[in-house]
């Protein structure tokens, strides 16, 4: 007697082959990442008419409340994804933060409180792990500005795989603690993520491990992709007109346009025009420096800024990211550390929601893009957030005034509260000794 | 004078599988046709059809990127280590 088809059984794999985005050649799905012949970056392609027919809305609103709804979109072929519940975070509607910017279409992404680990990494690393998992790895391994370290070590816990991360050695004390938890080794680097990453290649030459943002690196970017499609979902299966998000290597900016293009080509949504403007930080802005001397090539730098988690000097896809502000007629602007600090503070005050550095710069750069007149009241924009700022919190400490401290005595308590008014009337700012 | 090369993995095949190749050149130029001379086609996939290093090469001479030197003329001295990394994604 012959077994029906259950659903149970091993999905479709709908990806082919990893391409070299630069010349095209084409190679098997293997963990490599870049091209033998031009040293391209490799990406993944897919069938999109099979993708077409076998999924609908019907078909991903069915699926888990975490990226896994998206997975056919994703290359892997298991049909037990690591799935610790990342993704489907709140798409919000802003009105504090819109009136205070003269913006009546809003929308927030909040990657801050992603899960497991509160940034939007943990989407990359669940696509990655789930693939280094099928490829036979045991050891995974990341070169981090801390995010990525926090994730691919939680992950990793999770799925019972040995890890080892990189980290820079001058990283926030939070992150580092934020990866510690879970037991990796954690090598921390004297130098700069630039400096963190070429000693990563080296070591992943030697060791066999599956570096999550190195010879996995393919198949970690495609889960970017879920940020464009939760969006998409979250806004009624329709596209936004405009989208900031931060940038640092690019990546994440690439992969929520190549998110929106597949959700158009298979039909999910209709098609229209998206502007993309990216967010850097002054002390680390190579990618919109390219784009404003207008250049086809990135200048590296030598990161300066309070804004670690996008400190990248040396952006992989950076070039690509211009070429996405460009061509659809968005912007790359950056802001200063004071922009940055203000920024997250706007966020916080007028939404309720504590961002990281990342997300500061991102405020700041819309605020920065309001006021230049690039962004029309009228466009339905969205903010990506991609990280929480209870991780960065020396990035702040100094600039958000101090508690009120008295004695227990209601006479002590009004005494301050009449304090507290008499500052806010004088717009009061701490003044650092 | 002898200039120890670190070769990433992608480009070990013209290399036989070396991870390290000992080259010559008073820079990175000559270095360039010094490890053409010992792993023929191993420049036509670092430089573009004018000679100049593809843009995703990253040449390292002493852990110091050239970009921040000077380029393909910064100078080398025998007993330097020089690595090519392809660039790699953010973290």
């Amino acid at each position: 007697m012959t077994q029906a088809p259950s659903s149970t059984q091993a999905p479709t794999a709908t990806f082919k082959s990893l391409k070299c985005k630069e010349c095209g050649e084409e190679y098997e799905l293997k963990a490599a990442h870049v091209c033998e012949f031009c040293f391209g970056p490799l990406e993944v392609t897919y069938d999109y008419s099979l993708l077409k027919q076998i999924t609908s809305r019907d078909t991903i609103q069915a699926g888990p409340a975490s990226i896994w709804r998206y997975r056919s979109f994703l290359p892997v072929a298991s049909d037990d994804p690591i799935d610790v519940g990342t993704g489907m975070t709140p798409l919000l509607q802003s009105h504090r933060l819109a009136r205070r910017l003269g913006l009546k279409h809003l929308y927030i992404k909040n990657d801050a409180v992603n899960m497991p680990t509160l940034s939007f990494k943990d989407r990359v690393v669940s696509v990655a792990l789930t693939r280094a998992r099928e490829l036979g790895f045991s050891t995974v391994s990341c070169a981090s500005t801390g995010n990525l370290a926090n994730s691919t070590a939680a992950i990793a816990a999770r799925a019972g795989l040995d890890c080892c991360v990189f980290i820079p050695a001058d990283l926030e004390a939070g992150k580092v603690l934020g990866t510690l938890i879970y037991s990796p080794t954690v090598i921390a680097v004297e130098g700069n993520y630039d400096q963190v990453n070429r000693l990563c290649s080296e070591v992943a030459n030697t060791h066999g491990w599956g570096f999550v943002n190195i010879n996995l690196r393919p198949y970690y970017s495609e889960g970017s992709k879920t940020l464009g499609y939760e969006v998409a979902e979250q806004l009624g299966w329709e596209l936004p007109d405009h989208i900031v998000a931060p940038l640092a290597s690019g990546s994440l900016f690439t992969k929520i346009y190549k998110g929106f293009q597949e959700f158009i080509q298979v039909g999910l949504v209709d098609e229209k025009p998206v502007r993309f403007s990216g967010a850097q930080a002054d002390g680390c802005s190579p990618i919109a420096e390219a784009y404003r001397e207008n250049r086809d090539f990135i200048s590296p730098v030598k990161p300066n800024t309070i804004a670690k988690s996008i400190a990248i000097g040396n952006p992989a896809d950076g070039i690509y990211a211009v070429d996405i502000a460009r061509k659809t007629n968005g912007t790359i602007e950056s802001v200063s550390d004071a922009e940055i600090i203000a920024g997250m503070k706007l966020l916080a005050e007028t939404e309720g929601i504590f961002t990281e550095t990342a997300g500061g710069t991102t405020v700041a750069v819309l605020q920065k893009l309001v006021e230049a007149g690039k962004i029309d009241p009228e466009e339905k924009t969205v903010i990506y957030i991609t990280g929480n700022g209870l991780k960065t919190q020396e990035a702040v400490q100094g600039y958000i005034g101090e508690p009120l401290t008295i004695d227990a005595k209601l006479d002590s308590f009004e005494r301050a509260l009449e304090r507290s008014h008499t500052l806010d009337r004088l717009e009061w700012q701490p003044v650092l000794v | 004078m002898a200039v120890k090369v670190l070769i990433p993995t992608p480009l070990q095949k013209l290399t036989h599988d070396q991870a390290t190749v000992e080259c010559d050149g008073n820079n990175v130029s000559e270095l360039l046709e010094s490890l053409e001379q010992s792993c023929p086609g191993i420049k036509a996939r670092l430089c573009d059809d004018k000679g100049e290093l593809r843009r995703f090469v990253n040449f390292y001479v002493n852990n110091e990127d050239i970009r921040f030197l000077e380029g393909t003329k910064t100078p080398l001295q025998s007993g330097d280590e020089v690595s090519i990394i392809p660039a790699i994604a953010g973290g």
